[in-house]
C-alpha cells in the first residue's frame, strides 16, 4: 500500500518538525516557573522558624544560587539523559512518579473519550438526520447542559445520586478499593491489568470505579463531538455524491453509513484528537473530585508547593502526548482519506 | 399512449423557502418513448433539473410534487415509496449529475461504488459484482480497467469521472436515463467523446435518455426531439430543425439567437430591439494606428514551473495592440489561465518579461505590483462571479474599491459618480448599486465583476472564462458589452477562455495553447475556417453546432 507508506514518511516528516516546538515548550515552563512567585527552598526548609543558613543550604543544595541560565543548562543536560529531576514533595525521582500515575490518567481519559465517541457520533447523526426535529433539538439541549455544567460539579452530582442516593457506585476514592489485591502491572491500565489476570472479579471493581470519573469527563466532551458529527453529517448528506447513492436505490443504510458518516467522520477524527489532548490537561478537576491518583492532580499539588521538577516534568509529558496524539490523528486522517496522500 | 415508457402529466413541483413556496415546475407535460433521446433544453432556473429531480424522486427536502402525475410504464412515480421506490432507482431508471468528480464518492474506490449499486439490485456475490463492474469500466472505454477499479475519484480526470458515473448509472440496464447537463464543465473534446460515448451506450443497450442541457447545439447533435423550458413550462416542443429555422415561441427565438454559431457575430446574438445602441457603436470605425506605434503588451519567452518541476507553460510569446482583442484557447490544463495571470502579474513567471508600455514588469514580484502605477492598466475579470466578489461588500463598494485603492479616490461625491459612470458603462442599473452580491442574479454580478475592471480606465483587460458560468442569452449581452467597451474606450482584450465559438467572435486574433505551448496563432476567423493543426482542428470539430445537428441525425 503506497497510500500507507505515504502517510507514515509524513507522520514521521511531523513527528521531526514538532521537535523544536517541544524544545520551545521545554524553556518556557523552565523560565515561567523562576518567574513565578514562592521561593521553594523557603518550603521545602524543615519549618516555618528555619533560619537564614538552613535556607541558604537548601538553595545551594537546589542549584538556585547559580544565574538561571546555568540551571537551564543543567536542566537541559539532565533531560538529555532522561532525567526530569527529583520531586520535593514525594522524594522520588520526577520520571518514576509521573511513570506510575500516567497509566491512571490515561485510562480515564481513554474511557471518557470512549463514552463520549459513542454517544456523540449517533446522536449527532440522529440529528443531522431530522434537522429541526424535536430529536435535533433535545440533542442541542443536551449538548448544551453538557457543556454548561463544570466537570467537578458533574462529578458531585454523580457521586450523590449513584454512590449517595443509590449505593449503586462505589466510594469515589481512588481506581480500586482497598480490599482488593493490585494485578501484576503490565500495562498499567487496571482494566486490561485484570483481565490479562484473568481476575475478573478485580476488573469488575476496577471498572465500577473508573465508570463515573470517566462519564462526567465525557459529558463535558460530547457536546463538541456531537455538533462537529451533527455539521459534518449534514454537509455529507446533503453532498452529491449521496445523491447518486440515492440515485442507485442503495439501502438506506449503506446511504447513511457507507456513504455518509464514512466521508462526515473525517473532521470528527481531528476534533477528537484535540478533545483528548484538553481532556488529558484539563482533568485535574476530575481527578480532584474522585480522589484519583492521576498526573493532573500530582503536577497540580507541585505547583501548589513551588515544586520545579515535577510541573516542568508534567509540561514536558503534556507536550509530547500532544505531538503523539496529533501524530495518531494524522495517521488515521491518512488511512481514512485517501485524498490526503498526495499533498 | 401504451408505448410511452414516461409520462409527465401536468407536473408542479414547489419548494418551500424562506419567502414561502416557490413553484419551480408549473405544469410541465412530456411524454418520452423507449428508447427515444429528448433534449430539454432551458437556461437556469427553468426548472429542467427539477423536472428530471422529480422523476427520479431525488428532490430536495423541501421539494415536494404538488400536482400533476409522473408515469414510468404506467405507474405513478410520485406515490412509490419504500422498496418500490429503491426498485425503480438505478434498476429501471438513473441519473447522471452535472460535476461528476463532486458525483462520486470521494473516499471510496470507484470499483466497489459501481459494485454498490450492481449489489443493490441482483443477488450475486461480490467476486461476481467486482467482475461486472470492471465490465462496465471496459463498456465505458476506461483505459486500463483493472487499476482504475481501485483508483479514487481525486485521482481521475472529470471526463473519466463522468464516464464511471455512467458506469454506474448504466449498471442494472435501466430503461430510462436521466443526464443532467453531464458534460457541462468539461472540455470541448472530452465533452464530444463522453456524450459520444454516452449515445452509444444508449443506443446499443435501448436505453431512452432525457438529456438535460443549457446548450441547444449540444441538444441539437444528439437528440431528435428537444422540448424548451421556460420558467417551468414547456414552452415549445419540436425536432432540432424545426426548432431552430422556425421557433414559434418568442423565449425560443431568443434562445436559438443567443446560441452562438459557427458564423453567428455578436451583433446577432441578441433579438432586434436590444440591438440599437450597439450599432451606433459599430458605425464608427477603428482608428488606425500610426506605423511603427509600440505595442501594448509584450510577453517574452515567459515560462511557468510549478514545484514539481514540470512546466505549466513554456516559451510563450505573444504582443498585443492598444484595442486589440485576442483569444486564449486550450483545453484544461493547457496553461491558459497560468498564462493569463502571469500577464496580469497575479503569478510570478519562471522565466521570460512582460513589457507593458514599453516597461518591463515581469520582474516586479506579484505580490508588490499592486503598488506598480501600471497595476490600474492591467484589470482582470475572473470566471465565476459568485465567487471573485466579496460577499460582504455592495456593489457600489465592489466598484469604489479599486477606485480608492489605485486611483487614491476620497469617499463622497466624486467618487459616488465615478462608480454611477462606471456602472452605467457596464450597463448595471444604478438601483442595484446598494445591493449585496447575493442579492444580484448571474448577468448582473458578471456586469459588477466588470464595472470593477474598467472603474480605473485600464489599457489592458484579462478575461478569464467570464461567461463560462452565465446563461446563453447573458452571455450574449456580456459579449457585447465587452465588445462596445473596447471600441468605446479602446481597452485591449486578452480573452481566455474554452469556449472557441465565443472567441471567435470577439477576438481578432486567437492563439491555441496545448501542455503550456502554442500550437497554432493567427488572425481568428481564418484560423477557425482552416485549422492547420490536428489539434485545432479536433478542437474545432468538437463543437457542437446548431448546424451540424440535424445533419448529423440525417446522415445517421
Amino acid at each position: 500500500m503506497t497510500g500507507l507508506g505515504a502517510t507514515l514518511v509524513r507522520a514521521g516528516r511531523r513527528l521531526l518538525s514538532s521537535l523544536p516546538a517541544l524544545f520551545g515548550v521545554l524553556v518556557f515552563t523552565f523560565l515561567l516557573m523562576r518567574v513565578l512567585p514562592g521561593d521553594p527552598a523557603v518550603f521545602f526548609a524543615s519549618g516555618p522558624n528555619a533560619g537564614k543558613e538552613e535556607i541558604e543550604l537548601i538553595r545551594k543544595q537546589m542549584g538556585l544560587d547559580r544565574s538561571v541560565l546555568e540551571q537551564l543548562v543543567f536542566y537541559l543536560s539532565d533531560i538529555s539523559h532522561g532525567n526530569l529531576g527529583r520531586s520535593m514533595m514525594t522524594g522520588q525521582p520526577v520520571l518514576k512518579d509521573l511513570r506510575e500515575r500516567l497509566p491512571a490518567s490515561l485510562e480515564l481519559t481513554f474511557t471518557a473519550l470512549l463514552i463520549a465517541l459513542i454517544a456523540a457520533v449517533p446522536l449527532g447523526v440522529i440529528a443531522a438526520l431530522r434537522p429541526g426535529s424535536v430529536i435535533d433539538h433535545g440533542v442541542r439541549l443536551f449538548c448544551a447542559l453538557g457543556v454548561c455544567v463544570p466537570t467537578f460539579v458533574s462529578g458531585l452530582l454523580l457521586i450523590y445520586v449513584f454512590y449517595y442516593l443509590l449505593g449503586l457506585a462505589p466510594d469515589p476514592t481512588g481506581r480500586i478499593d482497598v480490599f482488593t489485591s493490585l494485578p501484576p502491572q503490565r500495562t498499567g491500565f487496571l482494566s486490561i491489568d485484570f483481565l490479562l489476570a484473568g481476575d475478573l472479579e478485580g476488573w469488575w471493581t476496577a471498572c465500577r470505579q473508573l465508570i463515573l470519573p470517566a462519564v462526567s469527563m465525557a459529558l463535558f466532551v460530547i457536546a463538541p463531538l456531537a455538533r462537529i458529527t451533527r455539521a459534518s453529517m449534514l454537509v455529507s448528506l446533503g453532498s452529491d455524491f449521496v445523491r447518486t447513492a440515492r440515485s442507485v436505490g442503495l439501502s438506506w443504510r449503506k446511504v447513511v453509513v457507507t456513504y455518509a458518516l464514512r466521508n462526515a467522520i473525517l473532521p470528527v477524527i481531528t476534533i477528537a484528537g484535540i478533545v483528548f489532548s484538553t481532556m488529558l490537561g484539563a482533568n485535574v478537576l476530575v481527578e480532584k473530585v474522585f480522589s484519583w491518583p492521576g498526573v493532573a492532580s500530582y503536577a497540580l499539588d507541585a505547583l501548589l508547593s513551588s515544586d520545579y521538577a515535577p510541573v516542568q516534568g508534567f509540561v514536558l509529558l503534556m507536550a509530547s502526548l500532544f505531538v503523539l496524539v496529533n501524530l495518531v490523528v494524522d495517521i488515521c486522517y491518512g488511512i481514512a482519506d485517501p485524498r490526503v496522500s498526495i499533498e | 399512449m401504451s408505448q410511452d415508457l414516461l409520462r409527465i402529466d401536468d407536473l408542479h413541483v414547489a419548494f418551500s423557502t424562506r419567502r414561502g413556496m416557490v413553484e419551480a415546475v408549473r405544469g410541465v407535460t412530456l411524454t418520452v418513448k423507449a428508447g427515444e433521446m429528448l433534449g430539454l433544453v432551458g437556461e437556469s432556473g427553468s426548472g429542467k433539473s427539477v423536472t428530471g429531480f422529480a422523476t427520479t424522486r431525488l428532490l430536495d427536502a423541501a421539494g415536494r410534487v404538488t400536482a400533476g402525475k409522473i408515469l414510468f410504464r404506467g405507474q405513478d412515480v410520485t406515490k412509490l415509496r419504500g422498496d418500490d421506490l429503491r426498485q425503480l432507482q438505478g434498476a429501471a431508471m438513473s441519473m447522471i449529475f452535472q460535476n461528476p468528480r463532486a458525483a462520486l464518492n470521494p473516499i471510496r474506490a470507484i470499483g466497489l461504488q459501481i459494485a454498490d449499486a450492481i449489489l443493490t439490485h441482483k443477488r450475486i456475490s461480490k467476486q461476481a459484482a467486482r467482475a461486472e463492474a470492471l465490465e462496465l469500466l471496459r463498456a465505458v472505454q476506461i483505459r486500463d480497467p483493472e487499476q482504475r477499479m481501485n483508483a479514487y475519484p481525486h485521482e481521475l480526470s472529470g471526463g473519466m469521472c463522468q464516464r464511471v458515473m455512467i458506469a454506474i448509472a448504466i449498471s442494472c440496464n435501466p430503461a430510462l436515463l436521466i443526464a443532467d447537463e453531464p458534460t457541462t464543465g468539461l472540455d470541448v473534446t472530452t465533452q464530444k467523446v463522453v456524450m459520444d460515448l454516452l449515445a452509444d451506450i444508449a443506443a446499443a443497450r435501448g436505453m431512452a435518455t432525457i438529456l438535460i442541457t443549457h446548450d441547444l447545439g449540444l441538444a441539437a447533435r444528439y437528440c431528435r426531439r428537444i422540448a424548451v423550458m421556460e420558467r417551468g413550462r414547456i414552452v415549445e416542443e419540436a425536432s432540432p430543425n424545426t426548432l431552430f429555422s422556425a421557433p414559434r415561441h418568442a423565449y425560443t427565438r431568443r434562445l436559438v439567437a443567443a446560441s452562438p454559431t459557427a458564423t453567428s457575430r455578436i451583433e446577432d446574438l441578441v433579438t432586434e430591439e436590444e440591438r440599437e445602441r450597439y450599432t451606433a457603436v459599430l458605425g464608427k470605425p477603428r482608428p488606425t494606428l500610426a506605423h511603427g506605434t509600440p505595442p501594448l503588451l509584450e510577453v517574452r519567452k515567459l515560462a511557468k514551473r510549478f514545484d514539481q518541476g514540470s512546466a505549466a507553460v513554456a516559451d510563450f510569446s505573444m504582443t498585443m495592440a492598444s484595442g486589440e482583442s485576442v483569444g486564449l484557447v486550450g483545453e484544461s490544463g493547457s496553461g491558459k489561465s497560468t498564462t493569463s495571470r502571469m500577464i496580469c502579474r497575479l503569478i510570478d513567471p519562471s522565466e521570460g518579461d512582460i513589457v507593458f508600455d514599453g516597461q518591463s514588469i515581469g520582474h516586479v514580484a506579484s505580490r508588490d505590483f499592486h503598488r506598480s502605477p501600471l497595476r490600474k492598466n492591467i484589470q482582470m475579470v475572473f470566471q465565476d462571479p459568485n465567487e471573485s466578489l466579496n460577499p460582504r461588500f455592495t456593489a457600489f463598494d465592489c466598484i469604489a474599491h479599486p477606485l480608492m485603492r489605485l486611483d487614491g479616490m476620497r469617499a463622497g461625491e466624486a467618487l459616488r459618480q465615478r462608480v454611477e459612470e462606471c456602472a452605467q458603462r457596464a450597463g448595471l442599473p444604478l438601483d442595484l448599486l446598494p445591493r449585496f452580491p447575493h442579492q444580484l442574479s448571474g448577468g448582473q454580478k458578471a456586469r459588477v465583476g466588470i464595472a470593477r475592471a474598467i472603474a480605473c480606465r485600464p489599457r489592458l483587460l484579462v478575461l478569464d472564462e467570464p461567461t463560462a458560468a452565465l446563461d446563453v442569452s447573458v452571455q450574449a449581452v456580456v459579449l457585447q458589452l465587452l465588445d462596445r467597451l473596447r471600441r468605446e474606450n479602446d481597452i485591449a482584450l486578452l480573452f481566455v477562455s474554452h469556449d472557441l465559438n465565443v472567441v471567435r467572435m470577439l477576438c481578432d486574433r486567437t492563439i491555441v495553447l496545448r501542455n503550456g505551448g502554442i500550437v497554432e496563432q493567427g488572425e481568428s476567423r481564418a484560423l477557425f475556417e482552416n485549422p492547420k493543426t490536428d489539434y485545432t482542428r479536433k478542437l474545432v470539430e468538437a463543437i457542437p453546432h446548431i448546424e451540424a445537428g440535424p445533419a448529423l441525425v440525417a446522415a445517421l
